[in-house]
């Protein structure tokens, strides 16, 4: 099954990226807490990335997401990250943290209205109810803030997503949902780096799972 | 104009109410007390030390002289804007501070000089030094209150910015929210003043004016114009203020730099 609503033209164009060379390389990215790392992510590529509380696991997501300062070579299908504007690099490279921020009092209102229809199909198959876009971001669970944040960044079509801990407040069912549209996706050709603290979801998700201790990242 | 000289001993009887305070204060353990009457007894040395130095001033009538007065105002006014925050910015908060008060105020000011008041000559010391106090006084607040939305409502709303930042937005769409609060804030102040003068209370100039034997209609005219002033140099204020305080918790990728803010 396709993942919902990635257009004809979006998946040609990955499949040319695909064909063409990795989808993400960092070499000797150095940032506070973190570095030197080198790592490479192939399009379609599920990684997994595991470690002790305070190692600088999210602190990597972070500036691979460029919202931390770092220093080093961060390339995204060929082109430098210098070369992107910094919107336009979030935006391809997306990161959800495991608490992600709300701006607004509705869930509604994170999401613009021509992303609606795929947020809403979304939303139905990693189980939210059916209402969920008319609540307010209050009373929502923990489960359900997780599951709508990586509603909220799928539905902009990142090329690379980079998850903190996207199941860690979720039951094996939605677990289960989350971790299938994952797969699901990845095999649209978009490039999955993911922290787990979980061993059993690295072996189920990853197809190579990292260690990260003090800031360096080594083979699992 | 028939002016009511105060005598010390009047004054030394106003004084009492502010020591009535602070025993309230000792009584039900507000711990008022000591801030109080230090700010009391700061607020009486400021005002005497000016009385002194404006009489000087406006004798010698120079302009040289009228210019140093308003520079040192606005560096104690610009210290006192960047006082205020619980953050403050690592480096160039005074700077930022200096730019947002000075501005505004000196701009305001020389409007009303050239336009309404057109004194003779132009930077007379009885009508530049008052009028750049006053609207220094209310842009200092204005743009006090614009900082401490901006450093101090940064951290509660990081979470908030960041999630806008990771889905592509813009550093300028992601504070947006930010400075449009702080601004609005900032303004309450001048708003609520405008609002309630004359029906509320008499502004405090106009009744200065007023005590001091001015006719009421003439005291009315300046209070007008004196909070139009005061509402276009604050609005300037507090839009400087936010926009140069952002722009300092942000860098070349529109990160957010929360790494520039230290907490007092």
């Amino acid at each position: 099954m396709m993942c919902p609503g990635r257009g004809t033209s979006i998946r040609r164009n990955i499949r040319i990226v695909m064909s063409q060379s990795q989808l993400l390389s960092v070499e000797e990215l150095n940032g506070s807490g973190v570095g030197p790392v080198s790592i490479a992510l192939a399009a379609g590529e599920r990684l997994a990335i595991m470690g002790a509380s305070g190692a600088g696991k999210s602190l990597l997501l972070r500036l691979l997401a460029d919202l931390d300062p770092g220093v080093g070579k961060v390339i995204l299908a060929g082109q430098p990250r210098e070369a992107i504007a910094a919107p336009s690099w979030r935006r391809r490279v997306m990161l959800v943290p495991a608490q992600a921020g709300w701006w607004a009092p509705t869930v509604e209102a994170h999401f613009e209205l021509s992303m609606m229809e795929m947020a809403v199909t979304m939303a139905a198959r990693l189980l939210l109810p059916p209402d969920i876009m008319k609540r307010e971001v209050r009373v929502l669970s923990t489960g359900e803030r997780q599951r709508l944040a990586l509603v909220r960044a799928w539905v902009r079509r990142p090329e690379v997503l980079l998850l903190d801990e996207p199941t860690s407040g979720l039951d094996p069912t939605a677990t289960a949902a989350v971790e299938a549209l994952l797969v699901e996706c990845s095999g649209e050709g978009v490039g999955i780096v993911m922290v787990t603290h979980d061993a059993m979801q690295a072996r189920r998700m990853a197809d190579r799972t990292f260690t990260m201790d003090k800031g360096r990242l080594g083979a699992a | 104009m028939n002016v009511i000289s105060l005598h010390p001993y009047d004054l030394a009887m106003a004084s009492t109410l502010i020591l009535l305070d602070a025993v309230l204060s000792l009584v039900f353990r507000l711990r008022l007390h000591r801030g109080l009457l230090l700010a009391a007894l700061r607020m009486v040395v400021q005002l005497v030390a000016v009385g002194f130095v404006l009489r000087y001033v406006f004798a010698v009538g120079e302009t040289w002289l009228t210019l140093l007065v308003i520079f040192a105002m606005v560096l104690v006014a610009a210290r006192e804007a960047a006082a205020r925050p619980v953050h403050r910015l690592r480096h160039g908060g005074f700077l930022i501070s200096l730019a947002s008060v000075a501005t505004p105020a000196l701009l305001t000011c020389l409007f009303a000089l050239l336009t309404a008041i057109r004194p003779h000559p132009l930077l007379s010391p009885q009508y530049a030094i008052p009028l750049a106090g006053i609207i220094l006084g209310n842009v200092l607040n204005s743009a006090s209150i614009a900082f401490s939305g901006v450093l101090d409502g940064v951290g509660m709303q990081a979470s908030a910015i960041e999630a806008r930042l990771m889905l592509g937005d813009t550093y300028r769409a992601a504070t947006a929210e930010l400075g449009r609060d702080a601004i609005r804030r900032s303004m309450i102040p001048i708003v609520n003043q405008m609002s309630a003068a004359g029906v509320v209370t008499l502004p405090g100039i106009m009744t200065g004016q007023i005590l001091a034997g001015l006719d009421p209609m003439e005291a009315v005219k300046y209070q007008i114009l004196l909070m139009f002033l005061l509402a276009g140099g604050s609005c300037l204020a507090s839009m400087v203020a936010v926009y140069l305080a952002a722009a300092r918790l942000t860098d070349n990728r529109g990160r957010l730099r929360l790494d520039r803010l230290v907490t007092r």
